[in-house]
């Protein structure tokens, strides 16, 4: 328990300004701007935006600006700038099958319907530090374009659902549960898992994913198929009755491939996992993916024996914004408490002490 | 630029393209209508989220993936036509400038010129971009070739 303290507010403006000298910089050093910041600094805005929950580069931007840089302070912010806008509605379910490609990559299939496109991905980098970059206005090699765009790409999950191998989503319920709306009760749906699981920090579902790899449930994955690109967002407004897209987004999807599941009545399937991301988050709609297979295991008829297949463990702890709040609640005067403490500590050494002849 | 038959395909069609576009492109198109009515706002633009949604599986039932900003605007020209707009981001100026132009497309004085003007640019700029990330895209698409293992 804390207690409410008074007085310091001259020592906490105080360190505040100073934070914001911090903050700055040296004054020979250009300031930040939030286009160099959503341009140079793409992948951290695109974190910022998933785990804030909220799809706006510059608002994201301003968080990491005002943040230093930290992923989760700025997190923290968006999310609390979020609370301040109003909630106009829900759009129409996005329709990755109908994404504007600009990544996609499968490890099931070598050859498949549009093709294995690498996009703009670190992958087969030599992750050696690049010290050309450390000069400023050094040159890139030319970006080539092929003669022709690319032909559609059928979702490789969809080419298996067409020969009965792999398991269908299901329908589900019309209007999705809303985690931000009401409060999470066990066990809880699908769609309540991935909303979370959406806005859950990288680092905890990248390492329960990682759990689940090395033995603590393990779901015998496959990429079946990775996708990054635009989809338009539609939505109904209520003066005109039918869709229309509102802008467009960038996201990242992620289709694993699991072992089997048959019974009596139908034949072994494949299972599913499934991620998606605002941007281009790849290592966290993997993972996401990785850990909704896992937490399908009673779902699935599996026994629950590891962390990552714990609803009530994966869902409650995942929160970055929650769980920074109450780790670093404990910066805050616990004095009472600590005399308490103290009293009891020092009782019980000297009840030791006379205890002893 | 052709609209389609129904009156309420055409009209996404162009909402769809005041909203993607980008605002400095649309201002700058903008500046060049000229004699434009006024109008009045029947909804100030007004900055809100919508909750956008995604599939389980990508194909089954709807889930909360996370919330956008978008701004919407409604307004009326003097002669009485009423335009709206929903625009992802935060600018009032962009969603007015779509509002406008969406009640100018269904006055038939305006509609040639402003889809002219305004609409068939933007829609050739959105699919130029497009057509040039597909391509570029395209450029890093590759073959897998499975290797012979050495066994005898």
């Amino acid at each position: 328990m804390y207690v409410a303290v008074k007085g310091g507010e001259k020592a906490i403006d105080n360190a505040h300004a100073l934070l914001a000298e911090e903050r700055r910089g040296a004054e020979e050093v250009p300031e930040l701007s939030l286009a160099q910041i959503t341009q140079q600094l793409a992948l951290a805005v695109e974190r910022v935006m998933t785990e804030g929950s909220v799809h706006d580069r510059e608002l994201a931007a301003l968080a990491l600006k005002q943040a230093q840089g930290d992923a989760v302070e700025a997190i923290f912010l968006l999310r609390a700038y979020r609370t301040t806008l109003p909630r106009f509605g829900a759009s129409q379910p996005i329709d990755t099958g109908a994404m504007t490609i600009r990544r996609r990559i499968s490890s099931a299939f070598k050859d498949l319907p549009g093709g294995q496109v690498l996009g703009p991905t670190y992958d087969y980098t030599h992750r050696l530090l690049d010290f050309a970059l450390a000069a400023e206005g050094a040159a890139r090699p030319e970006v080539k374009a092929a003669e022709t765009g690319l032909e559609p790409s059928p979702r490789v999950t969809d080419v298996l659902r067409h020969q009965g191998l792999i398991e269908e989503s299901g329908p589900g319920a019309d209007i999705p549960g809303d985690l931000t709306r009401q409060p999470l009760n066990f066990p809880a749906g699908r769609d309540l898992r991935l909303q979370n699981l959406a806005r859950a920090d990288e680092g905890f579902v990248l390492a329960l994913a990682y759990s689940s790899q090395r033995g603590y449930g393990n779901t015998h994955p496959f990429a079946g198929e990775i996708r990054m690109g635009e989809v338009a967002v539609e939505l109904v407004p209520e003066e005109l009755g039918f869709a229309i897209d509102i802008g467009t987004i960038t996201v990242t999807e992620c289709q694993m491939i699991n072992q089997f599941k048959g019974s009596k009545t139908v034949p072994p399937q494949f299972t599913r996992g499934y991620g998606l991301t605002f941007g281009q988050c790849e290592r966290k709609a993997m993972a996401m993916a990785l850990v909704d297979r896992s937490l399908r295991a009673e779902e699935l008829g599996e026994t629950v024996t590891a962390p990552a297949q714990d609803q009530e463990f994966v869902l409650y702890h995942s929160d970055n914004v929650e769980a920074s709040g109450f780790v670093q609640h404990l910066k805050l005067p616990h004095y009472v408490d600590f005399q308490s403490e103290l009293e009891m500590i020092r009782r019980l050494r000297r009840e030791n002490a006379e205890a002893v002849p | 630029m052709a609209y389609a038959a129904n009156e309420n395909d055409a009209r996404r069609l162009w909402m769809g393209v005041l909203a993607q576009s980008a605002e400095a492109e649309l201002a700058r198109l903008w500046s060049g209508l000229s004699g434009l009515p006024g109008w009045d706002h029947l909804r100030r633009p007004e900055v809100g989220l919508v909750m956008v949604r995604g599939r389980m599986g990508g194909d089954g039932g709807p889930f909360n993936l996370g919330e956008m900003t978008v701004t919407r605007c409604s307004v009326r020209l003097e002669n009485g036509a009423v335009g709206h707009a929903w625009v992802a981001g935060r600018s009032a100026a962009h969603a007015e400038m779509a509002a406008v132009a969406d009640a100018l497309m269904q006055d038939p004085a305006w509609r040639d010129v402003v889809g002219q003007k305004l609409v068939a640019p933007l829609h050739r700029a959105l699919a130029a971009a497009q057509e040039q990330a597909g391509r570029k895209a395209a450029a890093t698409r590759v073959d897998f070739f499975t290797m012979v293992r050495g066994e005898d």
